[in-house]
């Protein structure tokens, strides 16, 4: 009987090439990856099939959650200061220039105007915590005394057109297990001052669900 | 790039030979790769999901003036009427609650594709046939409850653009037929 050969073949496979392409790729992921803001008010959104995504400029996100909190979102830095400027004015609170510069770095709060000093004040990863900020006052009943989300509405938009010469955009970031009149309440508001198209953000699923 | 080089020169000692000692000069490479594809899948998940969907949502003007809002006729034939519950439950009818269309009374069910869709997709095809025009097709007019929560209301929206139902709206106004038919679905 022939003797079969077994031909040495090598057991590794070099895999240099292989790393270097998977660590050219973990690089790039690494740096294109936006890090994820830490949000003060944790909200569970539903899902959608629908495939749009949300602008990045010129928007204004209205989260809604947690038993009626209502909390308040601005992109851009300008729009912020702008928009804390003409709050101020209108509610007769002086904020400070250092005020203003902290304030333009928060993505989203939900405190009352009276509580915002002391918002700004805080360190970063307090303001974050559970039960420091209680939401927005939004009270459509005493309209004119209680309703601070209609002036932030209202005064944002104002300084969207200050500043970039845009409407501002409004999405909706609400629970999904929000009742629906409280969902309705802040598009009411919205309606009432003419925004009748906004974006409602949701998760993605498969059509099959 | 990876081997390295274990050869010292060689040439010590005056003792004959130099022996160049056959070690394995491959580093093994396999958990480092691992270990970065591993990475990239995450990076690469995370990069794409964190950025949120959002849907539009167009709603009519408000008229603040009751008595300026005109009355629009609508061909009974075309509007199916779904009222979203408590409990994710729905209940919808096609026509006028009081004369329904044929095989359209009012029926309780689910959301999802065994529920309300199959109906809907029904009615997307059927419209246009009873009506004899392409344009007039299927109307949907939503009426959440108070009970219903904002993924009911999401559910459904997203169940219009899957149908891709050309009309629907979000109504607010219960006609007290329809008000007495969401407590009975809501009680139940």
């Amino acid at each position: 009987m022939a003797k079969v050969k077994m031909s040495k073949k090598a057991t590794s496979i070099d895999m240099t090439a292989m790393c270097d392409v998977a660590f050219l790729l973990l690089t790039f992921f690494i740096l294109t990856a936006t890090a994820k803001n830490p949000e003060p008010l944790q909200v569970e959104t539903p899902n959608s099939t629908v495939q749009s995504k949300l602008p990045e400029e010129n928007l204004a996100i209205i989260t809604i959650g947690g038993k009626d909190k209502v909390f308040y979102g601005i992109k851009g830095k300008e729009v912020r200061k702008k928009t804390l400027e003409l709050m101020g004015a209108k509610y007769g609170i002086q904020f400070t220039e250092n005020e203003i510069q902290e304030f333009s770095l928060i993505d989203e709060f939900g405190v009352p105007i009276e509580g915002l000093k002391q918002l700004i004040a805080m360190k970063g990863s307090d303001r974050n915590k559970q039960g420091v900020q209680p939401g927005i006052p939004h009270d459509t009943i005493d309209d004119n005394k209680n309703n601070q989300l209609r002036d932030w509405i209202y005064t944002s938009r104002q300084a969207n057109i200050d500043v970039q010469n845009e409407q501002l955009n409004f999405a909706i970031k609400g629970d999904a297990e929000e009742q629906y009149p409280r969902i309705k309440q802040v598009m009411d508001e919205l309606q009432k001052q003419k925004v009748n198209s906004f974006n409602l953000v949701t998760g993605l699923r498969g059509k099959n669900y | 790039m990876a081997e390295l080089n274990t050869n010292d020169g060689g040439g010590k000692k005056g003792s004959g030979k130099v022996r160049s000692k056959k070690q394995n000069s491959k580093v093994d490479l396999t958990a480092m790769v691992d270990l970065a594809f591993l990475l990239i899948t995450f990076f690469m998940l995370t990069t794409t999901l964190s950025k949120p969907q959002a849907m539009d949502l167009g709603l009519p003007d408000k008229e603040e003036d009751k008595t300026k809002e005109k009355d629009i006729k609508v061909d009974q034939r075309r509007t199916m009427t779904i009222i979203l519950g408590d409990d994710n439950k729905i209940e919808w009818f096609h026509g006028l609650l009081e004369s329904p269309e044929a095989g359209g009374k009012p029926t309780q069910t689910t959301h999802g594709r065994e529920g309300i869709r199959k109906e809907i997709l029904k009615r997307v095809e059927s419209v246009p046939q009873v009506t004899g025009n392409k344009d007039k097709g299927l109307i949907v007019i939503i009426k959440p409850t108070k009970e219903s929560t904002y993924r009911n209301l999401v559910d459904i929206l997203d169940e219009m653009a899957i149908c891709s139902v050309p009309t629907y709206a979000i109504v607010n106004d219960f006609s007290p037929e329809e008000k007495a038919l969401a407590d009975k679905l809501n009680k139940k």
